[in-house]
């Protein structure tokens, strides 16, 4: 176990510094095939986003257009103005934004406080238990889903954000929890000798050694909450109630289904304005997106 | 017990004490509650009523139940195949070292960041019956042979084909699962293999598929988890519904609406550990059906 996290870290990185491992085995005629189903396959990927971004940029006469318009002309950026009300999307995104960071603190704090405990110290009985947080991780959400809502209820909890990130402080994401035990089970403990050595209390060597070793796998992990906060739509559908909570993916539901989804161009400036946040965060954290998915699928 | 031992045990305790607590109250006591509620009368406005296996019995015999499951297994069997060969064949054609490939993996991979709800309404817009692009697109190929593209989302018999279409479209996030694993495979196997005369289709199947036959299992059983549980699409597509003439009912939406719709809390627990039951039942099949075709690596 603890070999294959290295691997799959050195893997990672030196996947991205050196893509392609037969490159110069590809013949000319076979390589352009290659490139001929890649670009087909590119376009059929790329096209809803285009088609998304050329809808939010069209007055609405022109959406409804047989044959379509390919491209807006003119182009209507007023559209994302009106959008940006008819949907109201920076108080969504003020409540989405308060939800997703209060989590992924959360997620990133807890979650390596209780790996460190299930990695880095031995105690009697830490495997079964550690079993049996793997073993949460087979439970379904709706199983669990009607009893939560009635414990927040007691709580006096529904209609707040608190269902919604309280429980990321809890160490509630046992695949969190695992991925940073894998990554706190390569450090080597000569490092934690050391640190005790020099009087460190085990808390101390969790934030001054095993901590700052640990960041790239603490982005991940904070990345993928951060990205399920912005995507999750049953959870702030249970527990949020009034309109002006609501959070950017409910909120677009809330006002497509309202609408009867005819400004088209209008609800696709607010989708576009939804995605676009994500696609941005991708860009600047690719690296550690593609290393975080391959490790989240080399495991076992 | 040494002083060591002691004091590990209590450091050991105290790290994981708030999942200790979290584990207590956000999974053991609603898993407990959710069992016997299911055995309740319950709304959540009023205490619960024991009343047996009375919610169990009800759903066996309410067909709209079995619709529901059948929608959701016809969307299973449909998506986790395609999906597979998709992934699975996108990956390989990005692993043959073209020039480009991050670029490529990018554009395949962007879709599957698309938050699940701008999705469904993305293609509300592009299968719209009227105004769609997708369709205006099929009926040039369609009409010239006598044919007429379908209404999709407005058709009992085309909705969930268009879920699953929806759905193969953010394949990208198990493409760049199954290309990390194409990357693993050591190169020497395909020289040595080589040397041997093998062919490509020699050394896809005696070599690739089996070295990738962990990432293959690992995906298919994610996915079919994921499968039995598909929530927010058609419940985004239908306004929670699941029209046209509940094509688009699938299992979790029922669940999500007997509980908070109708508020029938105990017959929604019913339905939860049903789902339970199903999901470890085909997780198992599908363990024991590739036992022996999954091949670890040291």
């Amino acid at each position: 176990m603890r070999d294959s996290r290295t691997h799959a870290f050195e893997h990672a990185s030196r996947r991205t510094a050196r893509p392609g491992s037969h490159a110069n085995r590809l013949s000319r005629p076979n390589a352009l095939a290659i490139h001929a189903l890649l670009l087909a396959g590119s376009v059929l990927f790329l096209f809803p986003l285009v088609w998304m971004m050329s809808t939010a940029l069209k007055p609405l006469d022109q959406t409804m257009l047989m044959p379509p318009r390919w491209f807006p002309a003119p182009i209507q950026w007023e559209n994302f103005r009106e959008a940006v009300n008819y949907v109201p999307f920076f108080a969504y995104a003020r409540n989405t934004l308060t939800i997703a960071l209060l989590g992924t603190l959360g997620t990133v704090i807890s979650s390596s406080i209780v790996a460190y405990g299930f990695s880095r110290i031995e105690w009697k009985g830490r495997d079964p238990v550690f079993l049996v947080l793997l073993a949460t991780m087979m439970v379904p959400f709706p199983v669990t889903m009607v009893p939560l809502y009635a414990v927040f209820r007691n709580l006096h909890w529904i209609g707040t954000f608190r269902p919604l990130w309280v429980p990321a402080w809890f160490g509630a994401s046992a695949f969190n929890v695992f991925l940073l035990r894998q990554f706190f089970l390569t450090i080597p403990r000569d490092f934690d000798d050391a640190a005790r050595m020099d009087g460190c209390s085990e808390f101390g060597i969790y934030r001054r050694v095993v901590l700052p070793l640990s960041r790239p796998t603490l982005a991940v992990v904070a990345l993928f909450h951060f990205m399920y906060c912005w995507n999750d739509f049953l959870g702030p559908l249970i527990y949020l109630i009034d309109q002006d909570t609501f959070t950017l993916a409910l909120g677009l539901q809330f006002f497509q289904s309202r609408q009867g989804g005819t400004p088209w161009n209008l609800l696709m400036a607010a989708s576009t304005l939804v995605v676009a946040p994500v696609i941005v965060l991708f860009f600047f954290t690719q690296r550690t997106f593609i290393q975080g998915i391959a490790m989240s699928g080399l495991k076992g | 017990m040494t002083n060591r031992e002691r004091r590990n045990l209590r450091n050991g305790l105290l790290f994981i004490s708030p999942w200790i607590a979290g584990f207590a109250v956000f999974t053991a006591y609603p898993l407990g509650a959710s069992l016997y509620y299911s055995l309740c009368d319950y709304s959540v406005l009023k205490p619960p009523v024991f009343v047996g296996g009375a919610n169990y019995q009800e759903l066996v015999t309410d067909p709209v139940f079995w619709k529901s499951l059948y929608n959701t297994l016809y969307f299973a069997v449909c998506f986790l195949p395609l999906a597979t060969v998709l992934a699975i064949t996108l990956a390989l054609l990005l692993n043959t070292g073209v020039r480009g490939m991050t670029m490529y993996r990018t554009i395949f991979f962007l879709p599957s960041l698309t938050p699940l709800v701008a999705l469904g309404i993305l293609w509300m817009w592009m299968l719209n019956g009227e105004y769609g692009v997708v369709n205006y697109v099929l009926n040039l190929v369609l009409n010239p042979l006598g044919l007429q593209a379908p209404i999709w989302l407005q058709s009992t018999a085309w909705s969930k084909p268009a879920i699953v279409l929806m759905s193969l479209w953010g394949v990208g996030y198990a493409v760049v699962i199954y290309l990390a694993g194409l990357q693993d495979i050591p190169k020497q196997l395909y020289e040595a293999a080589e040397l041997d005369g093998a062919r490509w289709l020699a050394k896809l199947r005696h070599i690739t598929l089996p070295l990738l036959s962990p990432a293959i299992f690992f995906n298919v059983v994610m996915g079919l988890i994921g499968a039995l549980q598909v929530f927010a699409l058609p419940y985004v597509l239908t306004d929670g519904t699941g029209g046209p003439a509940r094509s688009t009912l699938f299992y979790t939406m029922l669940l999500y609406n007997s509980a908070f719709r109708y508020l029938r809390m105990g017959y929604a627990c019913a339905m939860a550990w049903l789902l339970f039951l199903i999901i470890l039942a085909l997780t198992l099949l599908v363990y024991r059906v590739s036992r022996k075709r999954v091949h670890y690596a040291g």
